[in-house]
C-alpha cells in the first residue's frame, strides 16, 4: 500500500497536516506586509485577500458532502469541521482588516459607512450568520444541541454562503467573472444537495451528518 | 492445549521498529513539507506579489515652470508625489487586466511605435499627427497633478505633457463645435483585454469644449520625467485633473471635435453611477460609495476629498449655475 494514504488514515496527523496548511497563505499575507510586498494600497490587498481565502474555505467546506458521496471517502466529514473554522478564522480577519484599518476604530462612522455601500452590511450578515456556528462548533455543542439540532442549525451556512457570494459580487465596478465564478461553484454545491436529496439514488444522507469526535 | 503456528513472515524479513518509525517520520515529514509547498506556490500563483518598476527614457527638454506661478495656477501641488512603483504597479486600465496589479505585466512591451492620432471633425483643418510630432507641438511641460479615482484612491503625479488647448487650436475648431470626443487604440491584439467584454471597446471619452481649452487639461507624454510607461497610457493619455480618473483617456488615437454630447464608455456601462461631467466632488455620493474620502496611496488613513480635486479656482465658473447633483 502507498504510504500516503496510510499515513492520511492517522485522523491526527490528518488534522495537523491540514491545519498547517490552512495556515500557509496567513502565512505568506503577514511575510508580504513584513517585507512591504503588498503593492500600492496594502490595506486593499490585505481585505482582498482575506476576503477571498474566507469564500475559498466556505467553498471547500461545503465540497466537502458531496466529495463524501460522490467518492464514497466517508472520512472526508472529518475535516469539514476544521474547514468552517477556516472559513471563520479569515472572515473575521476580513472584518477585523475592514474594522481597524478601514475605519480606524471609529465605530460610529461604521452605521453611515454600511448605508452608503450596501455591499458591506451583506458581507457583515454572511459573517455575524457564522458566528452560531462556529460558538457551536465543539464536541460540547453538539451533544448538548443533540446531532438533529445541531444539523438544522448548521444549515445557516447556505445562507452565509449566499451573502458571501453576493457581497463580492456587489463590490466589484465591471469584471463580474470571479465574483460569478464563486457564486457558480456555490450554487453547484447547493444544487447538489437539492438533488441528492430529491433524486438521489438514497433520498437520506448515510451516515451522520454530525462531525466525528 | 495452545500450539503457537509459525508466523509465515521469517522474522529477517520484519522491519525493525526504529527504521519503521524513522520511516514513519520521515513519510509524515515529507507530506507536510510537500503539501505546504503546493499550497504556498498556489496561494501565490492565485495572489501574486506586486510586478516590478521598469524604467522609461528620459524626456529631452522638459520645461518646469517657476514654483510659486506654478501653484498659483493649480499646475504644481505642494504634495509629497505618489512612488513611481505605486504610479505604474496600480493601474485602472482594462484594455490589459481589470486587475490594478497586473496591468503593468499585461501591458509590458505594449507597441507605441508607429503611433498616429488623428484629429479631425468639426475643424478647419483636419489632421493625423505622428506621436514624434505631437512630441515638438509644444513645450514639454511638468505638471504636478492630484488623481482622484472614482473608487476612492488618490495619487500626486508628475506628469509631463502639453496643454490639450494647443493641439486643438492647430486644427482650427469651427464655431459649431462644441464638445471633443476621444477614442483609444482598439487593437484586441495588442490589448488582450479588449477580446472580453467586461467594457463596450474601444473605450470612449469626451470633454465639454471649454472644458478641454482649460489650461489645467494636458495630453500627457510620459511622467517622472520620462515616456509614459505602457500601464499608464502610453504614448499619449488625457489628464483632466478636476474630473475622477476614468475621464483622463489613455492611449489616444482619436480626437473628434463635434456638436452634441459624445457618448463615454463608463456612462454607457452604468448610467446611473458615472455621469458625462464626472467633476470630483465629496457632496455628491456614487451610488454605492461615499465620495467624501480618499486614501491617498502611500499614506496611512484617509484624507478629505475636496471640490473638483481641489481645482475649484481653476475650473469652478465652468460650472456656474448648473446643478452638480443633477450632472454628475
Amino acid at each position: 500500500m502507498p504510504a500516503y494514504p496510510l499515513a492520511m488514515k492517522d485522523t491526527r496527523f490528518a488534522k495537523l497536516v491540514l491545519f498547517v496548511n490552512g495556515l500557509v497563505p496567513l502565512t505568506l499575507l503577514l511575510w508580504d506586509v513584513y517585507r512591504r510586498q503588498v503593492g500600492a494600497n496594502p490595506l486593499e490587498f490585505v481585505t482582498r485577500t482575506t476576503g477571498m481565502l474566507t469564500l475559498v474555505f466556505l467553498l471547500i467546506s461545503l465540497a466537502v458532502t458531496p466529495a463524501r458521496r460522490i467518492t464514497g471517502l466517508n472520512w472526508l466529514i472529518k475535516f469539514r469541521r476544521m474547514l468552517g473554522l477556516f472559513a471563520f478564522f479569515y472572515g473575521s480577519l476580513h472584518l477585523m482588516t475592514y474594522i481597524a484599518f478601514d475605519r480606524f476604530f471609529h465605530l460610529k462612522t461604521i452605521p453611515g459607512d454600511v448605508a452608503k455601500r450596501p455591499f458591506i452590511a451583506i458581507g457583515m450578515a454572511a459573517f455575524f450568520l457564522m458566528l452560531p456556528l462556529a460558538i457551536t462548533s465543539t464536541d460540547k455543542m453538539v451533544k448538548r444541541l443533540g446531532g438533529k439540532r445541531w444539523a438544522r442549525l448548521h444549515r445557516i451556512v447556505y445562507l452565509s454562503g449566499v451573502f458571501g457570494v453576493l457581497h463580492y459580487y456587489m463590490l466589484v465596478k465591471s469584471d463580474v467573472r470571479l465574483p460569478l465564478t464563486f457564486a457558480f461553484i456555490f450554487f453547484v454545491l447547493l444544487g447538489f444537495r437539492l438533488f441528492a436529496k430529491y433524486y438521489g439514488p438514497h433520498a437520506r444522507v448515510s451516515g451522520s451528518v454530525v462531525p466525528p469526535r | 492445549m495452545l500450539i503457537k503456528r509459525p508466523s509465515d513472515i521469517k522474522s529477517s524479513e520484519i522491519t525493525g521498529q526504529t527504521t519503521y518509525l524513522n520511516r514513519r517520520f520521515f513519510m509524515r515529514g515529507a507530506i507536510l513539507a510537500g503539501s505546504v509547498t503546493a499550497t504556498g506556490l498556489l496561494y501565490r500563483k492565485l495572489n501574486p506579489p506586486p510586478a516590478v518598476v521598469q524604467e522609461q527614457p528620459k524626456i529631452a527638454g522638459l520645461v518646469k515652470p517657476p514654483t510659486d506661478e506654478a501653484i498659483r495656477d493649480g499646475f504644481k501641488v505642494n504634495e509629497p508625489l505618489t512612488s513611481f512603483e505605486d504610479i505604474t504597479n496600480y493601474n485602472n486600465f482594462y484594455e490589459f487586466s481589470t486587475e490594478k496589479g497586473s496591468v503593468a505585466e499585461e501591458a509590458r512591451g505594449f507597441v507605441t511605435k508607429p503611433w498616429a492620432v488623428k484629429v479631425g471633425g468639426l475643424v478647419g483643418k483636419p489632421k493625423v499627427f505622428d506621436i514624434d510630432d505631437l512630441l515638438k507641438l509644444a513645450a514639454q511641460e511638468e505638471r504636478i497633478y492630484r488623481h482622484r479615482c472614482v473608487e476612492g484612491w488618490s495619487m500626486v503625479i508628475p506628469w509631463v505633457g502639453f496643454p490639450l488647448a494647443a493641439l486643438l487650436k492647430q486644427v482650427e475648431p469651427l464655431s459649431s463645435a462644441r464638445y471633443v470626443a476621444f477614442q483609444t487604440l482598439l487593437d484586441p491584439k495588442r490589448m488582450p483585454n479588449q477580446n472580453t467584454g467586461v467594457l463596450d471597446w474601444p473605450y470612449v471619452e469626451g470633454l465639454r469644449l471649454d472644458e478641454a481649452m482649460n489650461p489645467l487639461a494636458i495630453l500627457a507624454t510620459g511622467m517622472y520625467g520620462q515616456t509614459m510607461p505602457p500601464q499608464d497610457g502610453a504614448p499619449i493619455r488625457l489628464v483632466v485633473p478636476w474630473k475622477y480618473g476614468f475621464k483622463s483617456i489613455k492611449s489616444i488615437v482619436e480626437i473628434m471635435l463635434v456638436a452634441d454630447q459624445p457618448p463615454t464608455t463608463w456612462n454607457i456601462q452604468a448610467p446611473n453611477e458615472y455621469g458625462f461631467y464626472s467633476n470630483v466632488n465629496p457632496n455628491v455620493d456614487h451610488p454605492r460609495w461615499s465620495q467624501r474620502m480618499e486614501h491617498r496611496i502611500g499614506e496611512f488613513g484617509s484624507r478629505p476629498t475636496l471640490l473638483f480635486n481641489g481645482y475649484a479656482e481653476q475650473v469652478g465658473h465652468l460650472y456656474e449655475g448648473m446643478d452638480l447633483r443633477v450632472n454628475y
